[in-house]
């Protein structure tokens, strides 16, 4: 075994001990501690990434001793080792990017819990990427369902209290949910590794066996994951949480944290039940209409909002319709579309709320449209990155968003039952996308007669590194999409 | 259909304490029964494993020092899941109840409808 193998393993539990660490440090302390540990799992996941592209092929780390039936594993192939990167990346760059405001919306004596949460956060969704024993997912679930809440009443204002409240409520349902799918599959296969419960469930769906029980357990996994990551009629929750937490953890929890649910049903679709089954199944195409209607009541949610993150939320459950709607086209495809979005919606959304977060400080801090007119100006650096991530949402050429719409349509070419609804649904929602992302890029740049200033606070180096490194990676996801279309092609191909 | 719903007793109870459970949470206005709600759902998960752990006439897998075959004991996994899932129940019910602690300090009531109209109130017609 190579000193590389074990990198995975060391990010997720140095993550989480810097985090409980980060509990008893000052506040400074903290922030120094978390986004260097931040940084080191950057690095060890790109070894990993490029141990894994250079090999070209998956391994299984076993944590212990005992071998596979009995003991825990995770295995890392390129797909996971990508998203690991790139998730410790938009991770440092939304914590620099609204860290001003971390020590200016919390109260001092939490500020550290802040940090501690983060780094949990990171921890669990770290572990849900890697893992292969459904209970382990299960338990980070929990985890991660229990840190995104803390970070979103962590802020101190009344209106956090109720958006935790209903976040909680609908975690703890879909949680539930995808428990008692858990404890079904176990009952019926008699395994907790992914790779065992595959090969039983080869088996039964072989013999005929089980069928119903099989069925129930998909739509428990589809639905429980669906309502974690806010799927159209199970939405409710994303605009009260998103957009009354800090920007940072807004940014982190619609960057991230909704897109480490999708990630993990991804893996339960190829490693748990198996893609041919979950192909016959009827799952997949409940998610492809849900993904449609989703697509469409997003954007239209968001056309009626007049407060500018509510609306950058709404925006986000257009975007989730997007990645439902590639993986309810079942095919190999319409999956790699769907992670190549996972990647723009989490270098996209982020940016926006960071920036909303500066249109807010040069704004007395609110973030009604009525008040926000001109911040644009007050603030340019991030009027620009706005416009760019605006722009990549739309889908204009050299932003990543135009490459993931043009995936997803080439994916719909692919399969002829679906195309025609996908295609014309597409072309509506990106018109809606610019219906409300123009008017505000309009209210943004209004002229109020302040003189425009590119920095607002010159001292604030970590939110113009954020701004500038965010814009870098959406035309650099947009410009060399092909290598990275290509990793996940090879990942997605080791899953099965 | 009925007898099979008579015979796996332990597992129809389960899910209808999940049921239960389930549709507390979801419905409920009063925070402190939404809470009771989700320990009922996490409850019913508990017996479900648990009843399927046992085999009957089994006993609990504990080694003494005699060496006996494998076949006297039940299956020990579950139980060790529902250690587990207790643990993640009880975290989540304690942050769940310090919650509740706040919205009351805050809004003076644990009706969510009425927090909600208080929070809309304060905040101005959206």
């Amino acid at each position: 075994m190579e000193l590389v193998q074990n990198f995975p393993f060391a990010c997720i539990i140095l993550t989480m001990f810097v985090g409980v660490l980060c509990a008893v440090l000052k506040p400074k302390t903290a922030r120094t501690l978390a986004i260097s540990a931040m940084v080191i799992v950057g690095i060890l996941s790109f070894a990993t990434l490029s141990f894994v592209v250079k090999t070209g092929e998956y391994y299984v780390y076993m944590m212990g001793h005992f071998p596979a039936p009995f003991g825990n594993e995770i295995r890392i192939g390129v797909l996971e080792a990508l998203m690991a990167f790139i998730f410790s990346i938009v991770m440092i760059l939304s914590l620099l990017g609204g860290m001003k405001h971390i020590f200016h919306d919390i109260e001092d004596t939490k500020v550290n819990h802040n940090f501690l949460m983060m780094c949990l956060l990171f921890s669990s969704m770290l572990a849900l990427i890697y893992t292969n024993d459904l209970f382990t997912a299960y338990v980070f679930v929990e985890i991660n369902t229990l840190a995104s809440c803390a970070i979103v009443m962590l802020r101190k204002a009344k209106e956090t209290l109720v958006a935790t409240t209903r976040y909680l409520i609908m975690s703890l349902l879909g949680s539930g949910l995808f428990l008692i799918g858990i404890c079904i599959l176990y009952d019926i296969t008699g395994h907790l590794l992914m790779s065992n419960i595959q090969t039983s469930v080869a088996n039964l769906v072989a013999t005929g066996a089980y069928r119903i029980p099989l069925e129930i357990i998909i739509c428990l996994f589809v639905i429980g994951m669906a309502i974690k990551s806010a799927l159209y009629p199970f939405h409710s929750w994303l605009p009260d949480a998103h957009g009354s937490a800090t920007s940072s953890a807004s940014a982190i929890l619609s960057g991230l944290v909704v897109k480490s649910y999708i990630i993990l049903l991804i893996k339960i679709c190829y490693r748990v039940i198996g893609i041919d089954v979950i192909y016959q199944s009827q799952a997949l195409n409940v998610l492809f209409v849900l993904g449609l209607i989703a697509m469409i009541m997003g954007s239209v949610n968001a056309l009626r909002e007049k407060d500018l993150k509510r609306m950058i939320a709404y925006s986000s459950v257009a975007q989730l319709g997007y990645i439902y709607m590639g993986i309810g086209l079942g095919s190999e495809a319409g999956m790699i579309a769907a992670c190549f979005h996972i990647l723009t919606h989490a270098v996209t959304k982020p940016m926006l709320f960071c920036a909303a977060g500066g249109f807010m400080e040069v704004s007395g801090g609110s973030k009604k449209f009525k008040d926000i007119r001109g911040a644009g100006r007050r603030n340019l650096l991030a009027g620009i990155a706005f416009v760019v991530g605006t722009l990549s949402m739309v889908g204009i050429p050299f932003t990543s968003g135009f490459v993931s719409k043009m995936c997803f349509a080439e994916a719909a070419l692919g399969m002829s039952s679906k195309m025609i609804p996908t295609l014309v649904v597409l072309s509506i929602s990106t018109l809606l996308n610019a219906l409300y992302y123009i008017p505000a890029i309009m209210v943004v740049f209004a002229n109020t007669g302040d003189e425009v200033t590119l920095f607002a606070d010159k001292k604030d180096v970590a939110f113009m590194v954020s701004m500038i490194v965010f814009m870098a990676l959406n035309f650099v996801l947009g410009c060399g999409s092909g290598k990275i279309i290509d990793m996940i092609t090879q990942g997605i191909r080791m899953l099965g | 259909m009925l007898k099979g719903l008579l015979t796996n007793y332990y597992e129809t109870t389960a899910m209808i304490i999940f049921g239960i459970g389930f549709v507390t949470l979801l419905l409920n206005r009063n925070i402190i029964k939404k809470i009771i709600g989700f320990n009922f759902m996490d409850t019913g998960i508990f017996l479900f494993l648990a009843a399927k752990g046992y085999i009957t006439g089994r006993i609990a897998p504990i080694v003494v020092s005699t060496p006996i075959e494998f076949e006297t004991y039940i299956n020990p996994i579950p139980s060790g899941l529902v250690l587990t899932g207790i643990v993640v129940s009880v975290s989540i019910s304690a942050f769940f109840c310090a919650l509740a602690v706040r919205l009351y300090r805050a809004y003076g009531t644990l009706d969510l409808e009425e927090i909600v109209t208080k929070m809309e109130k304060d905040q101005g017609v959206y």
